[in-house]
């Protein structure tokens, strides 16, 4: 038996790691605010008012969280329908990353909501079918279906289920497919839903072409986020991974970058198009413009530029550094739209900054998600093969 | 600042410029593409995509 399969079972490891000292600490806190935040509402730990009824509960968890979640669908329409088996390694951590970040998603829109034991409502008593936000709901919700089954071979070969499993991995195409519909579908509505307050979001961000933007900008997040989760997993899970995995992360890394890049620079294109379109030049001269331009030239143009680089001249080090400015430009674009740019006719008094409450919750749910993504990948078959089912996955 | 008298000058003016933009953001993806596969190991970029269909 390999030295992967033998500590498969348990893991392995001591207790009290400084992760796991931290991530216990940060656990904890988080745990005080939940209590805090179902006995004594929404006003008892966040600053949203009846002016910002939407913070960094969705801005970060749920906006930032969706894009980041992309790689699951971009690496797994690479691989099984463009037939680019070279990126097979990378497809179980991004379908991993994927289903997290949409679990994480859902568990922290349950704090977001007034009342989130009626979140199944609207699938299966009430269909609002003339909403955006209905059509967000149903695709994330069969998606992250989907992301299950996607991901459940995994689990199955871990626990020795080879009947079930052989079953599910037949349907990989299928679920591909669905996989890259339901994320076009909702990637894009996600931008669609701040169609509707043309006159509360800054005219720079506002554009009838949004949801466009968010589905682009949500491939490149996908890629990045694919090169950034498998350098920390390189550093720090180095000794999970089988030699087949180890060659093929040089293939991933330096392909997703060129594909980053390519999109990268196509999204650049939208976006002057959206200011030609809309002729919002002008608006360029303020201090929201400036801003836009940090966003713009410092979070899309840069990493595109140095993605090129990088992908030209081989260098690794300098696609993964490039991959943590990408995954902050995402969030920077994502936090600007649902919050520095919305509203901005406000006064500054009347303006929205989240509470320490929300910050701690939102840590809290990223802490949750590390720790899931560091149980799963010490015992289950993601970064090696099982040795039962050798070039299976 | 240019002054619009009608909803049509403004969509003339926007739709013009943006298709000048469009034709310039033509030539620079291609030269964007030859910068991103200049280095790669055979020198036709599109070597992939040939073998691809044959």
């Amino acid at each position: 038996m390999s030295d992967h399969a033998a500590t498969a079972k348990t893991g392995g490891g001591a207790l009290f790691t400084p992760f796991n000292i931290i991530a216990g600490v940060i656990v904890l806190i988080g745990l005080g605010l939940t209590v805090m935040r179902f006995t004594g509402g929404l006003a008892a730990v966040t600053n949203l008012t009846d002016y910002n009824p939407w913070g960094i509960w969705i801005a970060f968890d749920l906006l930032c969280g969706v894009a980041l979640a992309a790689g699951g669908y971009t690496t797994s329409a690479a691989c099984y329908i463009f037939g680019l088996k070279r990126y097979h390694g990378a497809v179980r951590p991004a379908i991993l990353t994927a289903f997290l970040g949409y679990s994480l998603v859902v568990f922290a829109l349950h704090y977001d909501v007034g009342r989130p034991w009626r979140l199944p409502f609207p699938i299966f008593l009430q269909q609002g079918t003339t909403s955006i936000l209905f059509e967000v709901g149903l695709c994330v919700f069969i998606y992250l279906t989907v992301l299950f089954v996607e991901f459940l071979p995994v689990a199955l070969e871990w626990q020795g289920w080879p009947r079930l499993r052989n079953l599910l991995v037949k349907l990989t195409m299928a679920l591909t497919i669905l996989g890259v519909i339901l994320s076009t579908m909702h990637q894009s509505s996600l931008g669609a839903l701040f169609l509707i307050a043309p006159s509360k979001l800054h005219p720079l961000w506002y554009s009838a072409y949004l949801p466009l933007f968010f589905f682009v900008s949500s491939i490149f997040a996908g890629l990045s986020m694919v090169i950034f989760e498998g350098s920390l997993s390189h550093r720090w899970l180095h000794h999970k991974m089988d030699q087949g995995h180890l060659d093929a992360s040089v293939q991933v890394v330096l392909g997703f970058a060129k594909a980053a890049s390519l999109v990268m620079f196509g999204y650049l294109i939208l976006k002057v198009f959206g200011l030609a379109m809309d002729n919002r030049w002008h608006y360029l001269l303020t201090g929201y413009g400036v801003w836009f331009l940090v966003e713009i030239l410092g979070f899309v143009a840069l990493p595109c530029y140095l993605y090129a680089l990088g992908a030209r001249e081989k260098n690794l080090t300098l696609i993964r550094r490039t991959s943590v400015l990408a995954v902050l430009g995402i969030v920077v674009n994502r936090f600007n739209i649902c919050l520095v740019a919305f509203n901005w006719q406000l006064s500054a008094a009347d303006r929205y900054f989240p509470s320490l409450g929300e910050i701690g919750v939102s840590v809290f749910v990223v802490t949750v998600g590390l720790i899931a993504f560091k149980f799963i990948t010490t015992r289950m078959p993601v970064f090696h093969e099982h040795p039962d089912y050798p070039d299976h996955h | 600042m240019t002054a619009f008298n009608t909803m049509q000058e403004l969509a003339t003016y926007c739709k013009s410029w943006t298709y000048v933009l469009m034709g310039l953001s033509l030539v620079c993806t291609v030269g964007f593409w030859f910068f991103l596969h200049g280095r790669d190991e055979s020198k036709d970029p599109f070597r992939n995509v040939k073998t691809r269909h044959k």
